[in-house]
């Protein structure tokens, strides 16, 4: 079957690959809205913003190895526009693209912040491109303003405080990042900012962008206050890449995400989805319906989805559980569940070993740990097993014995 | 087949501890432990899923 996977990403790449292990032989071509090869975004955050490394972002595969090992034609440079699920065929710009099995892994695509447009040094961080702006600016020793204090945001802010640059940290909410781990978490992250010399603005929105013919020069905010700048970057989240899928007729989730079953298949004859865009129904945790912006969930669901679209038979609901790291101000944050909870329960509220279950009914739904490396995946076991909350208690208390 | 851990890159995010936890543990230095660097042929759907779900690529499987 003619394999096409719309998506030079890491689900994309992963997808290609799980397809020749499968022992597939049949033609792929791999089609990606930028010039490169697929290559890793988690480092575009950490790793490269960090002085003491090269300033350059490789792909996972030089290109030759994608088409001379893996049998790839690339048509990198090329955004899909358009999708005809009667005539399978995948559009792009005056080129129609037949396929018999169709994996989509466009991603997700930095929100838009208007009153930012064209202005000189106010980045998103998504790209290779975007982190390779953001990194010279560092380098050349910019007052930092990053809005939004999610992930992508904090790890900016981490990078600039590692430099001694002086940072300021804008958030709408009342604290960081209450939709992905909770409001009883976010006071000792806010803590972690504050601790490492971040001025962070709670409860505050940017009224005015400030510029010289150079660029950005500082920031009003609502609470009247003012915030010199050389380097604005913008963590306010990102939508799914699916402006293409409009007209497909394929099933859209408001936020433009494409709504798949626990097999990853979307209904539509032979085609499948992947990572950042796919909305699908989690089984270990009651069916609830995820759109998951994790390398991990990326990695599985795209090889899943290649197995599946080749061997629909063996296809079986994924047993996601999902997980994400970040590094803030030398300190290692781990998630693993849903944050999604009756109730979260600080155990261990110290920075330097902080502890939080999160309980939904009688069950263990998810753990969040800071410098928990040793520790993280014991509760992963109980919740990927349905486990009774008292079993990650348990847990929790002899993980203490240890330490004492 | 065997299992090589690139040390200098492992991160000790700890995916392959979640899914072979007999086999890998992350250690006390914060990196990964092989409790067995060659575990045998019925193992090797769970050590590839171990492999693949690396997101810092510090594992590798050879025959």
């Amino acid at each position: 079957m003619r394999l096409v996977v719309v998506g030079a990403s890491l689900a994309g790449l992963r997808a290609v690959e799980a397809a020749r292990r499968a022992g597939c032989t049949d033609p792929i071509t791999l089609i990606g809205a930028e010039q490169s090869a697929p290559y890793d975004r988690p480092p575009l955050s950490k790793a490269l913003l960090c002085a003491d490394n090269p300033a350059q972002v490789l792909p996972f595969h030089a290109e030759g190895h994608l088409r001379d090992e893996l049998g790839v034609e690339l048509r990198l440079g090329t955004p899909a526009t358009g999708l005809d699920v009667d005539r399978r065929e995948v559009i792009v710009g005056t080129e129609r693209i037949g396929y018999d099995g169709l994996i989509i892994a466009t991603g997700a695509a930095a929100n838009a912040w208007p009153m930012g447009a064209g202005v000189a040094g106010v980045h998103p961080l998504r790209t290779a491109q975007d982190a390779l702006a953001i990194r010279a600016a560092l380098d050349a020793g910019a007052r930092v303003a990053v809005i939004g204090a999610g992930f992508i945001g904090s790890e900016v802010a981490s990078a600039a405080r590692a430099r001694d640059l002086p940072v300021t940290v804008i958030e709408a909410a009342p604290q960081p990042l209450t939709r992905s781990v909770g409001g009883a978490v976010a006071d000792v992250l806010t803590r972690l900012h504050r601790t490492a010399g971040v001025d962070l603005r709670v409860g505050t929105q940017v009224t005015q962008v400030h510029q010289s013919p150079s660029g950005v020069t500082g920031l009003s905010l609502s609470d009247g206050s003012h915030v010199p700048a050389d380097l604005v970057v913008l963590g306010i989240g990102a939508r799914p890449a699916t402006g293409w899928l409009r007209d497909s007729g394929l099933p859209l989730h408001s936020d433009g995400g494409v709504l798949v079953d626990a097999t990853l298949a979307t209904g539509a004859p032979g085609v499948y989805a992947a990572g950042d865009v796919a909305h699908s129904p989690h089984s270990v945790f009651g069916d609830d319906v995820l759109r998951l912006e994790h390398w991990t969930s990326a990695a599985e669901q795209g090889a899943a989805a290649a197995r599946h679209l080749l061997d629909p038979s063996a296809a079986r609901p994924l047993q996601t559980v999902p997980y994400f790291w970040s590094d803030w101000h030398g300190h290692r944050l781990q998630f693993v569940g849903v944050p999604s909870a009756d109730e979260v329960r600080v155990i261990r509220p110290e920075v330097e070993r902080f502890l939080a279950l999160y309980r939904r009914g009688d069950r263990v739904v998810g753990a969040f740990t800071i410098n928990g490396q040793r520790e993280i995946m014991r509760y992963r076991r109980h919740i990927v097993g349905q486990a009774p909350f008292e079993d990650a208690l348990a847990e929790a208390a002899a993980a203490d014995a240890v330490v004492a | 087949m065997q299992i090589v851990a690139d040390i200098a890159q492992c991160e000790g995010l700890g995916m392959c501890e979640a899914m072979a936890p007999d086999i890998f543990e992350v250690g006390p230095e914060g990196h990964v432990v092989i409790h067995d660097p060659s575990p045998d042929e019925s193992r090797r759907q769970d050590l590839q899923a171990a492999v693949d779900s690396c997101p810092v690529l510090a594992l590798t499987l050879q025959d």
